[in-house]
């Protein structure tokens, strides 16, 4: 049962059995520039397609999420959505920081759809953490 | 510029992009980075239609 886990995991997972590797200058380098512009951790470290692929899905979620209305979480200290909702939204890194400073993304609560879009910018900074670890983590070596 | 998109296109859209970071950052293989992505699309698009349902279920 054991093994059959291990194979399990082996296969499918994308964090391979590779000992621990000690953190270095570029993988902390890897992890800021992916999260400042989204995809770059991949680029920097040639891995094109998926750096491109990568780019093009989280500007294309926030770009999407700012047109259909969104709204852009600013610093706040009131409800807790409110609060996780700026956490979210600050995942996305420089598009967030290109955006407020522009003044978008001020929300419509007059659109049904709005909602969905201040969902796709929250996700689009949740999404863009991910690849900037998954980046991060194929600095280290613990993924290919 | 303001684009509104429906309730279903709007999760569709968000499915696909979803669905390509996830194939990308959770699987090691190109190969099972695509079967992931498409597995994650589908079960996306299938939980949309079905939450469509159980709320139409709900209301009636």
């Amino acid at each position: 049962m054991a093994k059959e886990e291990t194979n399990v995991a082996g296969s499918r997972s994308a964090k391979s059995a590779a000992p621990p590797q000690p953190l270095t200058a570029m993988s902390v380098l890897v992890l800021l520039l992916g999260w400042l512009v989204p995809g770059a951790g991949h680029l920097a470290q040639r891995r094109w397609g998926r750096g491109l692929l990568l780019m093009v899905s989280v500007v294309a979620l926030f770009v999407l999420g700012v047109l259909m209305q969104g709204k852009v979480y600013a610093f706040n200290t009131g409800d807790i959505l409110d609060i996780l909702g700026f956490v979210g939204d600050l995942g996305a890194g420089g598009l967030y920081i290109v955006t407020r400073a522009y003044g978008y993304g001020r929300g419509a609560i007059d659109l049904a759809t709005a909602d969905y879009g201040t969902k796709y910018i929250i996700v689009a900074g949740l999404l863009n953490i991910i690849s900037a670890v998954d980046a991060h983590d194929i600095a280290l070596g613990k993924k290919k | 510029m303001t684009i509104q998109l429906s309730h279903f296109s709007a999760a569709l859209v968000f499915a696909l992009f979803a669905s390509i970071v996830f194939g990308i950052t959770q699987r090691n293989d190109q190969r099972e980075m695509i079967k992931y992505g498409a597995k994650c699309f589908v079960f996306f698009a299938l939980g949309t239609i079905a939450a469509g349902w159980a709320m139409w279920l709900l209301r009636h």
